[in-house]
């Protein structure tokens, strides 16, 4: 268990916490921009708050 | 993809007398944290209002005041509106309409504590937290309930995708208990006493409180307020959103900047070095996330840029933007070590809050509770006018404001600094704040105008109320010319 206490050095898991942060970080920049098709299919949800008028607009027509 | 609603009956399929309880609250805390706010700016131009009264004195007020706005506007007006925004958005009802009540009768229960509390005395003297701890218990319950509502309602929703509006919420509601609950540890003196003491001390809780003090800035009055900005933008200006990707970017970059960033309030103290340092290089960091929003939402107007000649209410949301970017760059800036050395202890500080709180929260709020009382009460509002004249007030307001404090400000910090030829101070304290006084005058007058505007509010959205009805879910009309 004495590797634990490489977490308890601020030199260690400060650079560390900087990595992984980072990389998630990268991990969403790829994952938002990577893939146009993904990307298209993203974009469409920004629909949702105008869908929930037109159930209204069907009742009154 | 995302799917349409379905064709249930609007009241049967959506809860909306909670979102028309929590408007009107939003309303009338407004007001009253307002008022309490140009008095206690009109105690310190004019010391005699004080009366020799001690309820009323500075120091009792300015938390009522702060928790009325914060809690009281801010908090009503996000309960209201997170409760629209998640049922229209899921195209589900609320999780219980039961669960949801308590949190209606458990938070104004709250507010009213906290309030009646601070003008009897008692106080944590914790910023933004002053309410003494079974108050804060209080909070807890009720905060909890907010979370198993939203969460379970997302849970229930027809809609495959969460849309991004309910991510900033959620954000808020899970920062916020988490802020709550560590800010507030703290043994009662005796257990029936109101008094009690922090488990933290020195250096550790003043990081403690300025951990929860930013945070309640970046998730309560900043997140959950980008949420509602990512709902009422589009759906007033009838388009989507400029860029659903950008809105993703935006809400992960933020999340994860704005906890880093509370010890920048504590530059030139005890702390260690190197959590001021850390502080201040995540500040400038969030520059990019906070104007990648604000460019979001300010380009969701593109190709209709008319309708901030035509519609007050697309005026109310954009210019909240607009004083959104200049907060959130003026934030960075006075975070750097060398300008805080200038700006810290001031009233510049005083104004750069209220360019935020005035100028984005407040501005959001009123434009997107604008769009929502006529859907909610079936109707138009009473008069487009008086929401015209309403934003003036509104701006005039916020400027008058906070270039008095601009200039107070600044003058403070370098009054403070300047040595005369012989190396001493060149000014008394005394002197800082006569200097100040015109300022003082200045920033009441622009508390007066705002105030006047959200008087103007409260008349238009009662007169709309009476006009309406919550029997029937009228047509998505714009309001009356």
């Amino acid at each position: 268990m004495e590797w634990l206490l490489w977490f308890t050095q601020f030199e260690n898991t400060k650079p560390l916490a900087l990595v992984i942060f980072f990389t998630v970080f990268c991990g969403i920049l790829f994952y938002v921009y990577g893939s146009k098709q993904r990307g298209s299919k993203l974009e469409s949800y920004k629909q949702i708050p105008l869908l929930d008028d037109e159930h209204v607009k069907e009742k009154q027509s | 993809m995302a799917t349409a609603a379905t064709s249930a009956p609007i009241n049967e399929q959506y809860n909306y007398d909670i979102v028309r309880k929590f408007t009107i609250m939003t309303l009338v805390w407004g007001a009253i944290g307002m008022f309490v706010g140009v008095y206690i700016a009109s105690e310190l131009a004019f010391p005699f209002l004080n009366f020799d009264n001690p309820y009323i004195t500075f120091g009792r007020l300015r938390p009522v005041h702060t928790g009325a706005v914060i809690f009281g506007f801010g908090g009503s007006a996000l309960f209201a509106t997170s409760y629209y925004v998640v049922q229209r958005t899921c195209q589900a009802r609320l999780l219980s309409d039961g669960m949801a009540s308590f949190t209606f009768w458990g938070w104004q229960t709250v507010i009213v504590c906290a309030a009646l509390g601070n003008m009897m005395g008692y106080s944590q003297g914790r910023e933004y937290a002053e309410m003494e701890w079974p108050i804060d218990l209080l909070i807890l319950v009720v905060w909890v309930t907010y979370l198993i509502i939203f969460v379970g309602t997302l849970m229930k929703r027809k809609q495959p995708h969460i849309y991004v509006a309910n991510w900033f919420y959620l954000a808020f509601i899970l920062a916020t208990a988490l802020l709550h609950v560590f800010n507030n540890l703290s043994v009662p003196v005796e257990l029936f006493s109101m008094k009690s003491y922090s488990l933290f001390s020195g250096a550790q809780d003043a990081m403690t409180q300025w951990w929860y003090g930013h945070n309640a800035v970046g998730f309560f009055l900043t997140a959950a307020f980008l949420g509602m900005m990512y709902y009422f933008v589009p759906k007033q200006a009838g388009r989507p959103v400029y860029s659903y990707r950008l809105s993703i970017i935006h809400f992960w970059a933020i999340i994860f900047l704005y906890m880093w960033a509370g010890s920048h309030h504590l530059h030139w103290t005890a702390i260690p070095d190197w959590t001021s340092t850390l502080a201040a290089t995540f500040s400038i960091m969030l520059l990019l996330p906070s104007w990648g929003g604000m460019i979001n939402g300010i380009l969701t107007l593109s190709g209709a840029w008319d309708k901030l000649r035509t519609d007050p209410i697309m005026r109310f949301l954009i210019v909240a933007l607009s004083f959104y970017g200049m907060s959130t760059f003026e934030g960075p800036m006075m975070s750097l070590k060398d300008v805080n050395a200038l700006s810290h202890y001031t009233d510049w500080t005083i104004g750069h809050v209220h360019s935020g709180a005035l100028g984005w929260v407040a501005m959001i709020t009123f434009g997107s509770l604008y769009h929502l009382v006529p859907r909610l009460w079936n109707t138009q509002m009473f008069s487009l006018r008086l929401i015209n004249v309403h934003f003036w007030l509104a701006t005039i307001g916020v400027l008058l404001y906070i270039t008095a404090m601009w200039i107070s400000g600044i003058m403070q910090g370098l009054m403070w600094r300047a040595f005369d030829d012989y190396g001493n101070l060149q000014y008394a304290f005394v002197e800082s704040v006569a200097a100040a006084h015109p300022f003082y005058i200045m920033r009441a007058v622009g508390g007066a105008f705002f105030l006047a505007g959200m008087i103007l509010m409260c008349y238009n959205v009662y007169r709309t109320i009476r006009q309406g009805s919550t029997e029937t879910q009228a047509e998505l009309a714009p309001a009356a010319a």
